[in-house]
């Protein structure tokens, strides 16, 4: 199995665990990282890209200048969420989303 | 002239942060200067792809594939020209709306300090929470996300102008800070998350197959090998969770319906489109030869269902702002019966697919003007009797003739009734649906149709009733809001008699270029 492959693999899995992670958690601060570690994931395997695309022994740029974008945008994202949750949490005292009515 | 593709994003995100920056009741005449600023230039760049074709703009003077595009084409303009329009049509709209819900919200011009503060939600003790003044900036903020949507070429650019829309979005939802929007916002927010993180894993594995991000290199390709096709499928699904088809429609009706009008109306009529454009730019043109006929049918089928399941909802619901936001459900539903009509159904020379093509993105226009039009009108009917409970409506026609007016104009619309926009791209899918042999689709089509019928006629028919049982005077309404939500749907019904312009704009680089000259035969 190439060296490629196994990051790939791992990238994958991390994937899938979060997206488990977002639908059966119920906690809000559990859903928000798992949306953070699925970005990781992406990035996990945008970095095995560059990687693997090397010319000369230099990896390839491009998938580097989309992690660190992403960076940007998932730390944004979730600083917003986090207050969102927070500001849910101080209105309401629930740590999980309930509907009015009771449902969730 | 040519740089208004350019001047059409930064614009508005000037103008937005400007109206951040110098905040209080200047925002707003920021933001206004911003809408019809933004508006002319969406109106230039119609005008320039209109008299010459493609318009394409390397950005810092990098060429492709080491730098990133804009692209104009028809489709871009079209919907461009579209958001101009409604968006200048919501922030009139939002002038007299925010103006009047903020007076409500601040004390006394006589300074009493003693008196106290109608704060509403707000936490801050002393310091009052006025939605007005952050609706200005996070609204630029939407617009601007939304032209960078429509006109970027580079699918990682995209997933950034993705993640923009949704912040914006989210925020815009939450600005009356009441708990059921609280809610709405946040399961939005976790959707449209994984929405994007799927669709970012696609982006990432289609640059492990293909080395470069940009569309028009990606649709030269020709991409078939399996990474593309998972990279397809998770795009596929990430952007459907954005663009709410059922069954992943569950975070739209609380959201768009918990929203302050001008938000509501914006997020029905353009936000859902920004995610329906990103699909079929993607589904049309990179994953063209990768798409089976199997998987257009079942989007296909998951429209139809849409279409009969949101419209049901639709009747069902007691409130009117819940109601529309149900029809939209319904509407997303039409939109998607666009694909299996002009995917790889049959004869792949054949002249149906571009008249599904041309139907669907008819349809989303009509769409767009009559929903903002319907959530605008839900917002006066809400501001001005204090609930929008459709079973106590009655009488209420009499009180606002034009507002029931428009939302019948706009109703009309939705149904697809003659002479409205909503005939026209009903009409140009069901004749593709014919040609073609798909039937099935004809008789979805049909069926939506006489549901929205039932949901428009419960409204009107509850407005028209006599038994008026007058409990309190209504709330002075400013009459440009009026005239907006009459605007608009007055717009819904002329384009449907002009539709000849919008029609031939779609054709300009088109992803059916070979049919062209067959239309026109």
């Amino acid at each position: 199995m190439s060296e490629f492959l196994i990051y790939a693999l791992v990238a994958a899995a991390l994937f899938a665990i979060c997206l488990h992670g977002i639908i059966t958690r119920r906690h809000i601060l559990r859903k928000i990282l798992a949306l953070n570690m699925m970005g990781s994931a992406v990035f996990l395997l945008l970095i095995t890209i560059a990687e693997r695309n090397q010319v000369d022994g230099v990896a390839d740029p491009v998938p580097h200048a989309m992690v660190l974008t992403g960076i940007v945008v998932a730390v944004s994202a979730t600083a917003f969420a986090l207050a969102l949750a927070r500001r849910y949490h101080a209105q309401t005292g629930h740590t999980e989303l309930h509907d009015e009515d009771g449902s969730t | 002239m040519s740089l208004a593709g350019i001047w059409v994003i930064l614009i508005p995100l000037i103008c937005g942060l400007a109206a951040f920056a110098v905040g209080g009741r200047s925002a707003r005449v920021i933001g206004l200067i911003g809408a019809g600023l933004t508006f002319l230039l969406s109106g230039l760049l119609v005008l320039h792809v209109w008299q010459s074709g493609v318009w394409i703009y390397q950005l810092g003077g990098w060429d492709v594939p080491l730098g990133i595009s804009l692209r104009a084409d028809g489709l871009s303009a079209f919907l461009i020209g579209m958001t101009g329009a409604v968006g200048l049509g919501i922030s009139l709209y939002a002038v007299r709306y925010f103006e009047d819900e903020d007076e409500a919200l601040t004390p006394d011009p006589s300074p009493d300090p003693s008196a106290p503060l109608r704060t509403g939600a707000g936490r801050g003790g002393t310091e009052v929470w006025l939605p007005g003044t952050s609706y200005w900036p996070l609204w630029m903020l939407l617009w601007a996300s939304l032209n960078v949507l429509f006109l970027s070429n580079d699918i990682f650019n995209l997933y950034v102008g993705l993640e923009l829309l949704t912040l914006a979005s989210v925020a815009l939802i939450i600005l009356q800070r009441e708990q059921a929007a609280i809610v709405a916002g946040l399961r939005y927010l976790l959707a449209a998350f994984l929405g994007s993180m799927a669709y970012l894993l696609g982006v990432a594995l289609i640059y492990a197959d293909a080395g470069v991000l940009d569309l028009g290199l990606l649709a030269d390709a020709e991409l078939t090998g399996t990474a593309t096709q998972v990279a397809g499928g998770l795009m596929a699904v990430g952007l459907l969770l954005k663009a709410a088809l059922f069954p992943l429609h569950f975070w739209l009706p609380a959201a768009h319906s918990s929203a302050p009008a001008p938000v509501s109306a914006a997020l029905s009529a353009l936000v859902v489109k920004g995610a329906f454009y990103l699909l079929i730019r993607l589904w049309f043109e990179v994953f063209e030869s990768a798409g089976t006929v199997s998987v257009e049918q079942m989007i296909g089928a998951l429209g139809a269902v849409a279409i009969v399941v949101g419209s049901f909802q639709a009747i069902r619901q007691a409130r009117l702002k819940l109601m529309i936001a149900y029809s939209t459900v319904a509407q997303v539903g039409y939109l998607f019966i666009m694909i299996p009509l002009a995917g790889s159904f049959g004869d792949p020379e054949a002249s149906w697919r571009f008249e599904a093509w041309t139907g669907g993105l008819y349809h989303a226009l009509s769409h767009g003007f009559a929903k903002a039009s319907m959530f605008l009108a839900a917002g006066v009917l809400l501001s001005a009797l204090g609930h929008d409970r459709v079973w106590h409506l009655a009488g209420s026609a009499s009180r606002f003739p034009v507002i029931y007016l428009s939302f019948g104009i706009a109703g009309m619309s939705l149904m697809g009734l003659p002479p409205s926009a909503g005939f026209v791209g009903k009409w140009l899918m069901l004749r593709s649906a014919v040609e073609s042999g798909q039937w099935w689709w004809v008789v979805i089509l049909l069926v939506g149709g006489l549901l929205t019928a039932g949901y428009v006629a419960i409204v009107l028919s509850q407005a028209i009733q006599h038994d008026v049982e007058e409990h309190t005077e209504p709330h002075p309404v400013p009459k440009l809001m009026t005239v907006m939500v009459f605007a608009l749907a007055a717009m819904s019904l002329l384009l449907g008699l002009r539709a000849a312009e919008p029609l031939e704009l779609l054709e300009i680089g088109a992803p059916f270029q070979t049919l062209m000259s067959m239309v026109e035969d």
